[in-house]
C-alpha cells in the first residue's frame, strides 16, 4: 500500500497536536475534544479499509504497512533523551500464508473500533476481543484464538493508524494507585487524592487530558514505588502528608495509564519524579521505561517518557550503607546477569558513569534486593529514614 | 571318592563290542530324528513346510513345462491336531515309475546336480513331508498323477521305509482316461495326512500363499482353509517368466572337496579338457593358465592329479582372474511383475520397484530385486513389514538372521522422509519386498529360512533398497508439498469473506464484488504456487518425474482417501475447487494405469 498509508500517520500527528492545545483551553468540555479526535481516527480507519478494497477490486495485492516495533527499529534520540521509533515498516499481505490470518484480524479490529467510535463507547482489551470474536463462515476456525492474539494485532493497528489505543476507544485493565496532595477531575467527578483511605485512587487506563484534569496541587514532587505492598507502607505512614508529595505505584512494570499520568504531572505541573524500585535488572528496566520509553510503545515515547525522572533506590551499596542482614540477599541467576549486562549496554546508560558503577556493583555483589528488604531494619525504616535521607541529600541516580 | 567308585563299576567297551553296534545310518533315519533341520520343528511349522514343499515343486514343474500354473491347496481338518493337506497342480504330471523315487526317497531329484535357478534345490522337501506325515499319523502319502489327455491317471499310495531310504507301495490304482481329477487333463495331486496346528497370522500357511501370489503373479492359486473358506489369489500376468538356463559351475564358486570330486567324476581325460568342459568361463587359454599356475600343463592326465596337485590347482584358481559367470541364467521377477504382484495383494497408494543388474558372490551369479508399497490402508504406527523371497519362494522364519533384514536396517530411511529408530526397521505404512534370484541361494540352514550374509549380496540389496527409497522420498516430498499448497489455497479463501465484510462495514464497498475480485486473485496466486519448484529445483507438475517412471505406480484413489481421513473438509469456499481437482487427478491416474497395462 503505497503513499496513502504513510500519509495517514503524519496527518494524524498534526491533528493530535491541535487537539492537545484545545484540550488545555476547553478542558471542561471533554466531549467536544474527543469528537474531533474521533473524526481523525475514523478517517484513518476508512483510509485503511478503502485502500484494501481498492487494491482488491483493481486486482492488486492488498497490503497494510505496519511500522516495526522491534529493537532494530528503535532510535535513541540523544537530544530529546527518549526512545523513538524508526522508519522501518513491515508489509502485511493478504496473499502470504503466514500473514493472511493477521491481515484478516487487523481489518476485523479496525471495523470493531470504528463501530465503537460511532457508538461513542469504549471497551476493554478483553471486550474488544469478544466483540470481534466469531467463527469464520463455513469453517470451524475462530477469528481469534485468545485475547493475546487480538492484543498484539490491536497494537499493530495503533501504530499503523498512528492513533492511540484510547483513540480507538479501547482501554487496558487498570493497574496502579495514587494518593497525595492533589485534586483532580476524572470525567467530570472531582477527586481529592488526600482523602482516599487505605486503597488509594485507582489510576485509570486512559489518562488523557480529555478524561483527567489537574485541579489543585500542593505537592512538590512525586514518589513512584514499584509495588503496592511498599506503596501501602508509605500510605499508612502518611508519607505524602509529611513530605507534601504524590505517591504512585505501578504494580511492577507500570501500565500506559500510570506512565501517562506521571508524564503529565511532570510536564504540566513541573513536579520531579523519584522512583523507588528494587535493586535488580528488572527494577532498573522499569526505571528505564519510565525515563526513556519502552521498545513496544516507542511511538508513544513523546507522550510517556519522562527524561528527568530520577532513580532513588534502592542501590547496590545499600546493603553495606544500611547495614542490612545477609538474609535479604537473593542470588543473581544466569538470566539476571545477562539482563544486567544488556541494560548496562543501552545507549542511555552507556555514557552514564554512575549507572555503570551501579550495575557493576550489583554484579560484584552477586545478589539482588527488594525494596521490602529495608523492613528488616524497622517496619517504617523506609519511610522514616531511608527515603527522607535520600531526599535530603539529593542522592539520586539520573 | 565317588568318582573312583563310579570308575570301578564301569564296564569297559572293547573295539569288538563297539563294532557290534556300529552300522550304517540311512539318510531318512537321520532326518527322521533331526526333523527340525528340514523345518518340521513343531506342528504349526510342519504344516507350513509341507504346503511350501508341495507348492514349490508344483510351480517348478509347471514353469519347466511351460504351463501357466493353477494351483489348488486344501487344508482339511480331521481332528483337533490332524490335518489332510492336498495340493493339486496343472503341471506336466509324473511318469508312473518315477513316483516312488520322487515321493519316497530323500535326496532324489533333478535339481541338486545342476546349476540352475529353481525353487527347490536339494530334493529333500516333499519326501521329508511325507515321512513326517507317516511318522505322526501312520498314514501313507497319496499321489495321483496324469501326464496327458490320452493317458490314464495313476493313484499311488506310498509309505517310506526310513531304514532303507526307499518307498513301499501300499496300493496302486490305474484310473481310466476320462477321470475327473484333472480338468486340464494333466497334473499331480499330493495328499499328506499329518499332525499339525492351524493358526492365522504371521508365519501361517495363509501368509505363505499370499506372499507366493505376490512373487508369482503368473500363478492362479485357490486356497481352501480349514474353516472351509475359499480364498482366491487370481492371476495378474498371463506371461510365464522366461525359462532359466542351466550353467556349469564357476571355478571360483567351488571348494576344494568339490573340485576333487569333480576330478574323480569327469569324463575328460586331460586337465585342460576338464577345466574347459566342466566349468563355465574357462577357455583354452585360461585352462592352460590355470594348469600352469598349479605346476601342471593342460595335457596333464586327469587321473594323475592327486590330492596335492588338486590343492595347488585350487590355489591357482583363487589367484587367477576369471571372468564372472554368465548372468543370463538368472530370471528375475522383473519390475513389472513385482509391481503387479504387490498391487494385487497390498492396498497401498505408492509402489516402486527396482531390479539390480546381476552380480556374483563366490562364483555364483545372483540378482537382487526390491519393491516397496507405501501408504493407503497400511498401518502408520507399525514397523515396516519385510517380505523376503529367494527364487520366488517366500521366507517366513528367522527374519532377523537374514541378510535382507540387515540390509533394510542399515539403509538410511530417514533420507526418504521415513522415521527410523537407531538400528531398527523404518517405521511407517510401508511394505518392503526383497527378492534374490540365484542359481544357488546361500541359505543359513537346510530348512531354507534365511539368506546367508555375504558382503556382495548385502551390498546389492542395499543399492536396490536405496533406489526404491529415493523414489519414495520424491513421492513423499511431493505429497507434502501438495498438501501445503492446498492448505495455502484454503487459507486465503477462508479469510477473503471476512475481509470483504469488514471493508463493507467500514467504507460501504460492495462486499460481493470485492469478494469475487479477491477470490480471483487467490486462485491466480495458488495456481502460480502449483508451478513452484520442489526441493530439487524441478517444476512440480501433476505426476512429475514419477509419472514417467515405469517402475512406479501411484494410486490416487487411495491417496485422496488418506488425505480426507486426515480431515480438512471444512474449507470455506474451497470445497468445489478441491473436488474438481480431485476428479482431474483421478482421470489422469486411470489413463496412466491403462497405459501401463
Amino acid at each position: 500500500m503505497p503513499p496513502r498509508k504513510k500519509a495517514a500517520p503524519r496527518k494524524k500527528s498534526t491533528a493530535r497536536k491541535t487537539t492537545k492545545k484545545t484540550a488545555k483551553k476547553t478542558a471542561r468540555k471533554a466531549g467536544a475534544v474527543s469528537k474531533e479526535r474521533d473524526k481523525a481516527t475514523n478517517r484513518a480507519i476508512e483510509l485503511l479499509a478503502d485502500g484494501v478494497a481498492r487494491d482488491g477490486l483493481k486486482g492488486r495485492e492488498p497490503n497494510v504497512e505496519i511500522p516495526l516495533r522491534t529493537v532494530t527499529n528503535m532510535k535513541w534520540n540523544k537530544r530529546k533523551r527518549i526512545l523513538e521509533m524508526g522508519d522501518s515498516t513491515q508489509t502485511r499481505s493478504l496473499f502470504n500464508v503466514g500473514q493472511a490470518r493477521k491481515f484478516m484480524q487487523t481489518l476485523l479490529l479496525a471495523k470493531g473500533s470504528r463501530e465503537l467510535i460511532r457508538a461513542e463507547k469504549t471497551l476493554s482489551l478483553r471486550g474488544m476481543y469478544y466483540m470481534s470474536l466469531h467463527t469464520i463462515e463455513g469453517t470451524k476456525e475462530k477469528t481469534f484464538n485468545d485475547q493475546g492474539e487480538s492484543d498484539t494485532v490491536l497494537e499493530d493497528l495503533e501504530v499503523s493508524l498512528g492513533g492511540l489505543r484510547e483513540e480507538l476507544h479501547v482501554f487496558a485493565k487498570k493497574r496502579g494507585t495514587m494518593v497525595g496532595n492533589i485534586t483532580i477531575e476524572d470525567n467530570g467527578d472531582e477527586i481529592d487524592c488526600r482523602r482516599m483511605g487505605t486503597g488509594g485512587y485507582a489510576i485509570p487506563s486512559i489518562c488523557e487530558p480529555s478524561v483527567i484534569q489537574f485541579k489543585k496541587c500542593d505537592a512538590k514532587f512525586v514518589l513512584h514505588v514499584e509495588k503496592d505492598t511498599v506503596w501501602s507502607r508509605f500510605n499508612e505512614d502518611r508519607f505524602w502528608e509529611t513530605h507534601n508529595c504524590i505517591l504512585t505505584e505501578g504494580s511492577g512494570q507500570p501500565p500506559r495509564g500510570v506512565r501517562r499520568l506521571l508524564h503529565r504531572l511532570n510536564k504540566e505541573l513541573g513536579l520531579p519524579i523519584y522512583c523507588l524500585l528494587d535493586c535488580d535488572p528488572w527494577g532498573h528496566y522499569i526505571y528505564s521505561v519510565i525515563k526513556q520509553g519502552s521498545i513496544n510503545l516507542a511511538f508513544e515515547s513523546e507522550r510517556m517518557a519522562i527524561p528527568d525522572a530520577k532513580f532513588m533506590g534502592i542501590r547496590a551499596m545499600d546493603y553495606d550503607r544500611c547495614d542490612l542482614s545477609p538474609d535479604v540477599r537473593i542470588a543473581l541467576n544466569e538470566r539476571d546477569i545477562t539482563r544486567a549486562r544488556q541494560i548496562a549496554d543501552y545507549p542511555w546508560f552507556k555514557d552514564k558513569r554512575p549507572w555503570q558503577r551501579e550495575i557493576k556493583k550489583l554484579l560484584a555483589n552477586g545478589f539482588k534486593m527488594e525494596v521490602e528488604s529495608l523492613i528488616t531494619k524497622d517496619i517504617s525504616y523506609v519511610t522514616e529514614e531511608y527515603v527522607p535521607a535520600r531526599l535530603k541529600a539529593k542522592d539520586f541516580l539520573d | 571318592m565317588p568318582v573312583a567308585a563310579k570308575k570301578k563299576s564301569r564296564k569297559k567297551a572293547t573295539a569288538e563290542s563297539m563294532a557290534a553296534s556300529q552300522r550304517e545310518i540311512s539318510v531318512s533315519e537321520f532326518f527322521a530324528k533331526n526333523r527340525h533341520l528340514l523345518g518340521f520343528d513343531n506342528p504349526r511349522k510342519a504344516m507350513l513346510t509341507t504346503v511350501k514343499e508341495a507348492v514349490d515343486n508344483a510351480l517348478d514343474a509347471c514353469e519347466e513345462a511351460g504351463i501357466l500354473p493353477a494351483l489348488k491347496i486344501q487344508l482339511l481338518q480331521l481332528d483337533e491336531t490332524r490335518f489332510k493337506i492336498t495340493v493339486q497342480d496343472n503341471g506336466p504330471g509324473i511318469v508312473r515309475k518315477q513316483i516312488e523315487n520322487i515321493f519316497g526317497k530323500l535326496l532324489y531329484g533333478s535339481k541338486f546336480h545342476r546349476m540352475k535357478m529353481s525353487r527347490g534345490q536339494q530334493g529333500i522337501g516333499i519326501s521329508a513331508a511325507g515321512m513326517y506325515g507317516l511318522m505322526t499319523t501312520g498314514k501313507p502319502v497319496k499321489i495321483i498323477s496324469k501326464t496327458g489327455p490320452r493317458k490314464p491317471s495313476h493313484e499311488v499310495v506310498l509309505k517310506i521305509d526310513t531304514s532303507k531310504n526307499k518307498a513301499e507301495v501300499v496300493s496302486d490304482t490305474e484310473h481310466p482316461e476320462d477321470d475327473k481329477f484333472f480338468p486340464e487333463n494333466r497334473g499331480t495331486i499330493v495328499a499328506i495326512e499329518l499332525e499339525g496346528k492351524y493358526q492365522k497370522g504371521r508365519q501361517s500357511v495363509d501368509e505363505y500363499l499370499e506372499q507366493t501370489a505376490i512373487a508369482n503373479p503368473h500363478a492362479a492359486i485357490t486356497y481352501i482353509t480349514p474353516a472351509n473358506e475359499t480364498i482366491e489369489f487370481p492371476r495378474a500376468m498371463d506371461q510365464l517368466p522366461e525359462e532359466a538356463k542351466e550353467i556349469k559351475p564357476h571355478p571360483k564358486g567351488i571348494e576344494l572337496g568339490t573340485l576333487i570330486q569333480m576330478l574323480e567324476r569327469t569324463e575328460a581325460r586331460q586337465l585342460g579338457g576338464f577345466l574347459q568342459k566342466d566349468f563355465c568361463r574357462v577357455g583354452q587359454q585360461k585352462a592352460r593358465q590355470l594348469a600352469e599356475g598349479a605346476g601342471m600343463t593342460a595335457r596333464t592326465w586327469v587321473k594323475n592329479v592327486g590330492h596335492a596337485e588338486a590343492e595347488k590347482l585350487y590355489k591357482s584358481i583363487q589367484d587367477t582372474r576369471i571372468t564372472s559367470p554368465p548372468t543370463d541364467c538368472l530370471v528375475p521377477i522383473g519390475s513389472k511383475a513385482l509391481l503387479a504382484g504387490l498391487l494385487k495383494e497390498v492396498k497401498a497408494e505408492f509402489f516402486a520397484a527396482a531390479t539390480r543388474p546381476p552380480a556374483v558372490y563366490r562364483g555364483n551369479p545372483f540378482q537382487m530385486e526390491v519393491a516397496i508399497a507405501y501408504g493407503g490402508e497400511l498401518k502408520v504406527e507399525e514397523s515396516a513389514r519385510i517380505l523376503r523371497f529367494a527364487n520366488r519362494v517366500p521366507l517366513l522364519y528367522q527374519q532377523s538372521a537374514c541378510s535382507s533384514f540387515k540390509a533394510v536396517v542399515e539403509t538410511g530411511w530417514k533420507n526418504y522422509s521415513l522415521q527410523q529408530p537407531r538400528g531398527a526397521l523404518p517405521v511407517g505404512p510401508i511394505v518392503i519386498m526383497i527378492h534374490m534370484a540365484s542359481v544357488w541361494v546361500p541359505f543359513t540352514s537346510e530348512s531354507k529360512e534365511a539368506i546367508a550374509d555375504y558382503d556382495e549380496i548385502r551390498k546389492e540389496m542395499r543399492l536396490a533398497l536405496q533406489e526404491c527409497g529415493r523414489k519414495l522420498g520424491i513421492y513423499l516430498r511431493r505429497r507434502q508439498r501438495m498438501k501445503k499448497e492446498s492448505e495455502r489455497r484454503s487459507i486465503f479463501e477462508r479469510y477473503i469473506g471476512e475481509i470483504a465484510t469488514a471493508c463493507n462495514a467500514i467504507t460501504g464497498v460492495d462486499a460481493k464484488k470485492l469478494y469475487a475480485a479477491l477470490q480471483k486473485q487467490a486462485a491466480k496466486k495458488t495456481a502460480e504456487a502449483d508451478q513452484m519448484l520442489d526441493d530439487e529445483g524441478k517444476i512440480i507438475d501433476d505426476g512429475g518425474r514419477l509419472a514417467k517412471d515405469s517402475d512406479v505406480i501411484i494410486l490416487e484413489d487411495l491417496q485422496t482417501k488418506a488425505a480426507e481421513e486426515s480431515g480438512d473438509e471444512d474449507l470455506f469456499g474451497g470445497a468445489t475447487l478441491k473436488r474438481r481437482r480431485k476428479k482431474a487427478k483421478k482421470k489422469t491416474a486411470r489413463t496412466t494405469k491403462k497405459a501401463k497395462r
